[in-house]
């Protein structure tokens, strides 16, 4: 397969004219260079991250208190196990994907198709496990409460095991209605309205004596810093503003917002680019399915999506890496 | 492995070799894939965006000349903006915003290098079309579309983007800052988006096409310079405006999704906005990460176009052909790492400051070595001073009186002192703007005949053109230098609230009298362009005695370029005024050129540039 128009080449000529030095049809180089692109789009927004972690250095959330939290196993602390699935699954479907690819140059149409649908299959599971993900943490864990400052108040008791809004917080203490439109001529357009308000959530805390607070900054083992408990009921009366239950672009119960926004944004991104893969690879698929690769005498674009959902992978390599693991 | 691809691209040779389909007007006029047709939108486009962006400059240097004068154009062309004839302040940031941003992107960097990159890459590396005929289109017609939405954000009711063409937050970001950062802000967003994705296309095009589609014998050393500046153009375009789109997309989650990307503390009519944590300056960096690259996008292929003409013109082989090549990867290079250099009072370390100051300096060095090598190449030459010569020499004066002040301004402890003054105006209008320009203006003149099958622009006029715009451009940006050091800030609506800068006035006065001056020559140009498309006498073949393989070439366009095969490369493109071996005429007796087509004859050394 490799006797060519650049069987010519010898050292000397490689770059010498009328023919592929790199040894690669243009569409594939340019896959390659489509991909430095996109790169480059992911470093800056990488860079970017990098940049407003390193202001937040002192306390920037800590991953493996964030990410906990396993389908099916409910109040069980498993933290990064559910994204090492996830993680594993896509480098799986990069592994089908070569083996797709490597069948296409075999021109073992049965191998192919077979192959290419377990990469869709990999490539589906994975978005449907950032939907899952993003569930989780925009639905929250234990609550927080949110200071004048806009810095977060988590709670803990005496034993260090954190602890819930719920169990503590006493409703009914005030009520206070959501604004609506159809309350009032004019109101501040307003989300909606956590479980508790921080007026039940600050008496719970001073009628339950074995809770303390523990604030956004890291001490100098890089854990969480505790108040204690007469610091704890001052900051609590003085500072506290609102309860905050999940994450969301303008609040986040885990830390600063800027990890949320980051965290949507950056894995958006590239969910967007893993759901654009398995569109393609859909279309590909079919393609296969209907013969057009066997009737063009190869399977070129089957190498060309391949690289195209390695890049994607690799790219996951480093989001997973720089949110979780560091 | 290879062999398929092989395999398709000879189908495809053959394919254009037996095309005698006759393309419908649409195929042939709107949605071509040939491109020569492409290049012509491209540079048809970015003319008339050319024409909008210096109308845009004549508004506002009016406004600056007489601040205290009511002018009805005003009113005729801004409306509401401009009632009773006095220029609303919000559209005179307006205008220089949007002036800005069509000058860089849309008439130098897509209509410059979308233009000559799409005519001369296939015709001078002797391929039938670009790589992919079909993404080219596409590339196109996403740039026409981004074109549109820029235009039509003059239209909106609370104005075009009005936060300078490096729309820094939080003022691009917050639509209740200025009325110019709602709906005509999202817009400018939406239309470089489509730039972007438009620019991408035609680089990964132009690069693939270079690599992969050069003809026999062309090898990289034998590239005529000109391709060579378009395809380091196209790397850096790849490397630098993917993250331009990243700092635009989060400045889009920034406005319309509430994230704080960009935004800490801020008060706005009172109130505080929920943001926190983010940082401008990260905008800053992100944004320069591609800014400072985009200056060697705009200025390269002209470096490239001129060196061609040049040579060409001066009949004799250009000088340093290996250094030229160099110097345009040492720049490209260098200018993705000199980025801080914009800003150094963003409130920086001075350590990081001064590192960029160095990596900044060591630019004049591959800079120096291009200026050094035009004016040897120039040296003692031939000269034939028609119009894309004069421009060609135009560039290298300009190229040089621009960049001696970006040693000043790139050094960080200078730089304090004129900052964000009129000498950043002048310094990167010359080193730049006119300089691309002129590089512009020079392949018009010298690859029109190439364009519309043999018609030539009339000299004359061309001449007018020259001297005109020579004389008036210096005379509008060369004063600039001195009310800058005066301390003249740019941005400013007027300048009369200041009793400083009153004796400045009249030197504003006089560099906007030049702006009409220079201005009104451009229309002779564009007299000159159309009338010849349809008018213009048809010329020889080679009518500039050129080397390049566009000229070996028919004066009718057919898809494929050539109707027979392929001519193949024997000789670098600069055989100029070459000697045979007894040094007792040309190598072809008679004639002072040898195209790269030309075998080694017999009584010729072969050279080893």
């Amino acid at each position: 397969m490799s006797t060519t128009v650049t069987s010519t080449d010898t050292g000397e000529n490689t770059w010498g004219g009328g023919n592929q030095p790199l040894r690669a049809s243009y569409g594939k180089l340019m896959m390659w260079f489509f991909i430095v692109s996109d790169a480059l789009t992911f470093s800056g927004f990488l860079a970017a991250y990098g940049f407003s972690r390193f202001k937040f250095i002192d306390s920037w959330p800590i991953a493996d208190e964030v990410f906990t939290h396993f389908p099916g196993l409910h109040g069980v602390n498993a933290p990064m196990y559910y994204v090492a699935f996830m993680t594993f699954i896509l480098i799986m479907s990069s592994v089908t994907m070569v083996l797709a690819v490597d069948a296409g140059h075999h021109m073992n149409k049965k191998k192919v198709t077979f192959y290419m649908f377990l990469t869709i299959i990999g490539g589906a599971i994975f978005v449907g496990s950032q939907a899952w993900e993003w569930a989780t943490f925009i639905q929250g864990d234990y609550g927080a409460v949110e200071t004048k400052g806009g810095k977060i108040l988590q709670f803990q008791n005496v034993d260090g095991e954190r602890v819930a809004l719920s169990e503590f917080a006493i409703a009914g203490v005030s009520e206070r209605e959501q604004h609506l439109k159809k309350n009032g001529v004019w109101y501040y357009e307003e989300g909606t309205p956590t479980t508790y308000n921080i007026e039940e959530v600050k008496a719970g805390f001073v009628a339950n004596p074995d809770l303390l607070i523990r604030v956004q900054e890291l001490n100098e083992k890089g854990e969480k810093i505790v108040l204690n408990r007469e610091e704890s009921l001052a900051k609590i009366n003085r500072d506290a503003v609102g309860v905050v239950e999940g994450a969301n672009l303008y609040h986040n119960e885990y830390g600063t917002p800027l990890f949320a926004d980051f965290f949507f944004f950056i894995t958006g991104f590239h969910g967007f680019h893993v759901f654009s893969g398995v569109v393609i690879n859909i279309i590909i698929f079919f393609n296969v399915l209907l013969g057009t690769y066997e009737r063009r005498g190869h399977y070129e674009m089957v190498e060309k999506v391949g690289l195209y959902w390695h890049f994607v992978d690799l790219v996951w390599v480093f989001v997973f890496t720089f949110f979780y693991l560091v | 492995m290879s062999a398929h691809a092989a395999n398709i691209d000879h189908a495809h040779d053959e394919d254009h070799g037996h095309h005698h389909h006759e393309p419908t007007f649409i195929e042939k006029y709107i949605f071509s894939t040939d491109h020569k047709m492409i290049s012509k939108q491209y540079l048809i486009t970015g003319l008339i965006m050319g024409i909008i962006g210096i109308a845009m400059s004549l508004l506002f240097r009016l406004q600056l000349a007489w601040p205290d004068h009511n002018f009805t154009v005003y009113e005729v062309l801004l409306g509401d903006w401009g009632k009773d004839g006095v220029m609303d302040p919000n559209i005179y940031l307006a205008l220089v915003t949007i002036h800005g941003t069509i000058m860089v992107f849309f008439v130098l960097t897509a209509g410059l290098s979308g233009t000559f990159s799409n005519l001369l890459i296939p015709l001078q590396i002797g391929a039938r079309d670009m790589a992919s005929g079909f993404l080219n289109m596409v590339s196109y017609w996403l740039f026409f579309v981004s074109s549109v939405i820029m235009v039509l954000s003059l239209f909106v009711e609370s104005g075009p983007a009005a936060a300078g063409w490096t729309i820094y937050p939080p003022l691009s970001a917050l639509p209740d800052s200025i009325p110019a950062s709602g709906m005509g802000m999202t817009l400018w967003l939406v239309s470089m988006a489509i730039f972007i994705a438009s620019s991408l296309l035609g680089s990964l095009n132009y690069i693939v096409t270079v690599i992969n589609l050069r003809t026999k014998g062309m090898s990289m050393t034998r590239l005529p310079l000109t391709i060579w500046a378009f395809f380091v153009t196209a790397i850096i375009g790849v490397v630098s405006f993917p993250v331009l789109l990243s700092a635009a997309l989060m400045l889009i989650m920034d406005r319309s999704f509430g994230t704080s990307f960009f935004l800490s503390d801020i008060y706005i009519g009172g109130e505080v906005l929920h943001n926190s944590g983010g940082s401008p300056v990260l905008f800053e960096h992100l944004f320069w990460f591609l800014g400072h690259p985009e200056v060697y996008i705009v200025l390269l292929p002209a470096l490239g176009i001129t060196s061609e003409i040049i040579s060409t013109n001066a009949r004799k082989p250009i000088f340093g052909y290996r250094a030229m090549v160099a110097s345009i990867l040492a720049i490209a290079f260098l200018s993705t790492i000199v980025w801080g250099h914009h800003m150094f009072i963003s409130g920086m370390n001075p350590f990081l400051g001064s590192v960029f100051t160095f990596t900044t300096l060591l630019i004049a060095i591959p800079s120096a070595v291009k200026a050094f090598n035009y004016i040897t190449t120039l040296w003692k030459g031939n000269l034939q001073f028609n119009p894309a010569m004069l421009f060609s020499i135009g560039l290298v004066s300009t190229f040089i009186s621009g960049g001696l002040t970006g040693i000043i301004l790139g050094d960080s402890t200078l730089d304090i002192n004129v900052h964000d003054t009129y000498f950043v105006v002048a310094h990167f209008h010359l080193v730049m703007g006119i300089s691309a320009l002129y590089g512009l203006f020079a392949g018009v003149y010298h690859w029109f005949p190439k364009m519309f099958e043999g018609k030539m622009m009339n000299k004359n006029l061309g001449y007018v053109h020259f001297w005109v715009t020579v004389i008036g451009a210096y005379g509008i940006f060369f004063p600039m230098h001195f009310i800058g050091m005066a301390g003249l800030p740019r941005r400013y609506y007027t300048n009369t609230a200041f009793p400083y800068f009153d004796d400045l006035a009249d030197v504003n006065v006089a560099i906007t009298i030049f702006a009409f001056i220079t201005a009104s020559a451009q229309l002779v140009f564009l007299y000159n362009f159309v009338s010849s498309i349809f008018y213009g006498k048809v010329g020889e073949k080679n009518p500039w005695k050129s080397n390049t393989l566009e000229w070996t070439t028919e004066h009718k366009h057919i898809h494929g370029n050539w109707a027979g095969a392929i001519p193949h490369v024997h000789r670098w493109p600069y055989d100029y005024s070459k000697l045979n071996k007894d040094e007792s005429d040309y190598v072809i007796p008679g004639q002072d050129f040898v195209p790269q087509h030309i075998p080694l004859q017999e009584n010729e050394e072969e050279m080893h540039h």
